[in-house]
């Protein structure tokens, strides 16, 4: 490689990398025990424990849906329902409901429910710490410009991996893979360590940050799902008022409807009229798919919210397949245990790479750059001497 | 030692990738599909920081 082009890559890791460093140090420190959260909250006992067939099936026990939904607006009079989601293993039913079918997520309440029994299993997001770091790891408590903007520093950071490795490869010339030398100075064992675990961890950061773009981009992806796809399905009801609340029809007719439609599949949630993944007058009953392969890729039945028939019912495109695989390839926690406990390692990784980063920098910084390029380019032999 | 500087971070990252993949396919062997991947490189920094400092 060319000097030249080893001082463009040099400068282009430099800057996107100094730029998202601080926002990705606070992103794997929040990251962190989001990885646990499972385990947190039951250790807390902030998550309820039924053993039961799944709320998603429809063995005997389970109660009906629209049961479900009157408790839920029971507890919460005035409110109405936003969505109802399923799960498989478990009776765990959880219902959201907000002050009116447009409400923002800071106005809704997700309240648990056992569908066997029909008790109450206490509320989630209720403020509590995890609730928190859940937060500031989504959006800083800033909303959607928060997300965007963290989106944008997950992809400066992917543009710093990249540059990284294209530096490894002159850096590594004459170097065996793995070399550390750590009694040297602390200047070049941070170099060779930040090199090492650099390399290690590529591919598994280059996706954690990829699809934690994506996932910053939810809300655009969504928009743009209701604005052509939904918007063509539900075609035929452009122009009609949205449906009042007062005028949504039985859920368990709309479900039985769904299922015709959807054979053999089991319901993953159901978004009511008005919100983020539904048209104004449609409940949206999402399907997962039959086999563990295609479990996470959805399909939604539209099932008109007031008469209980079905409009249509198409796979989701792409772009939020695209969305919807991104969540468990960020979050981790799809492979038990071992996984979570070898993602916080490749967490604690990327924070040493992101630290060893600012410390190389901030040694360095008043050297002439080709000093630096040529610490690169000779495998750290050549130490910048900073200018007096 | 292997000449190339990216016959071993190759593998790794392939390691990776099938480490990352496997368990979103299903569970029982291939979520320990998915731990043997994705150990690859936590063994491969636990070897260099035993055989490769000086």
């Amino acid at each position: 490689m060319s000097r030249a082009s080893v001082r463009a890559w040099y400068l282009v890791h430099k800057w996107t990398s100094l730029a998202c460093t601080l926002f990705l140090l606070m992103l794997c420190v929040t990251g962190l025990p989001l990885i646990f959260h499972d385990e947190i909250d039951a250790a807390l006992g902030e998550a309820p424990t039924m053993v039961g067939s799944g709320s998603s099936g429809e063995g005997p026990g389970l109660l009906p849906l629209d049961t479900m939904v009157a408790k839920a607006l029971e507890a919460r009079p005035g409110e109405v329902p936003l969505f109802m989601a399923f799960d498989n293993e478990s009776p765990l039913l959880t219902v959201t409901t907000g002050p009116s079918p447009e409400a923002p997520a800071d106005r809704m309440t997700i309240q648990l429910f056992n569908r066997s029994t029909g008790m109450p299993a206490g509320t989630a997001g209720e403020g509590g710490v995890m609730d928190v770091i859940l937060q500031l790891h989504t959006d800083m408590f800033l909303g959607l410009f928060g997300m965007l903007f963290l989106g944008a520093m997950g992809l400066l950071f992917v543009v710093a991996l990249v540059s990284g490795v294209v530096l490894y490869g002159p850096f590594m010339r004459k170097l065996d893979f793995g070399t550390l030398r750590v009694s040297r100075s602390r200047r070049l064992k941070w170099l060779d360590y930040h090199n090492l675990l650099g390399i290690v961890a590529f591919a598994w950061m280059l996706v954690v940050g990829s699809t934690g773009v994506i996932n910053a981009l939810a809300t655009p992806i969504l928009k743009i799902w209701q604005m052509n796809e939904l918007a063509e399905m539900t075609r035929a009801y452009q122009g009609r008022a949205p449906l009042p609340p007062s005028r949504y029809g039985s859920l368990d007719r709309a479900m039985a409807e769904a299922r015709r439609a959807l054979p053999g599949n089991n319901p993953q949630f159901i978004a009511f009229p008005g919100g983020a993944f539904s048209s104004k007058h449609h409940y949206a009953v999402f399907f997962q798919g039959a086999t563990p392969l295609t479990e996470r890729l959805l399909t939604p039945a539209l099932i008109d919210a007031e008469t209980g028939t079905l409009t249509d019912a198409r796979p989701m495109p792409w772009y939020t397949q695209a969305l919807t695989l991104s969540q468990p390839l960020h979050f981790g926690d799809y492979g038990g245990l071992p996984l979570k406990l070898l993602w916080a390692a490749l967490t604690l990784f990327t924070t040493v790479v992101l630290g060893s980063g600012v410390y190389l920098w901030l040694g360095r910084r008043r050297a002439p750059l080709d000093q630096r390029v040529r610490e690169v380019e000779s495998g750290g032999r050549l130490t910048p001497v900073p200018a007096e | 030692m292997i000449r190339s500087s990216w016959a071993l971070p190759l593998l790794i990252a392939a390691a990776s990738i099938v480490g990352l993949v496997a368990a979103l396919t299903g569970d029982g062997w291939r979520d320990a599909l998915s731990w043997a991947g994705l150990a690859v490189p936590v063994a491969a920094t636990a070897w260099a920081m035993r055989v490769r400092r000086s």
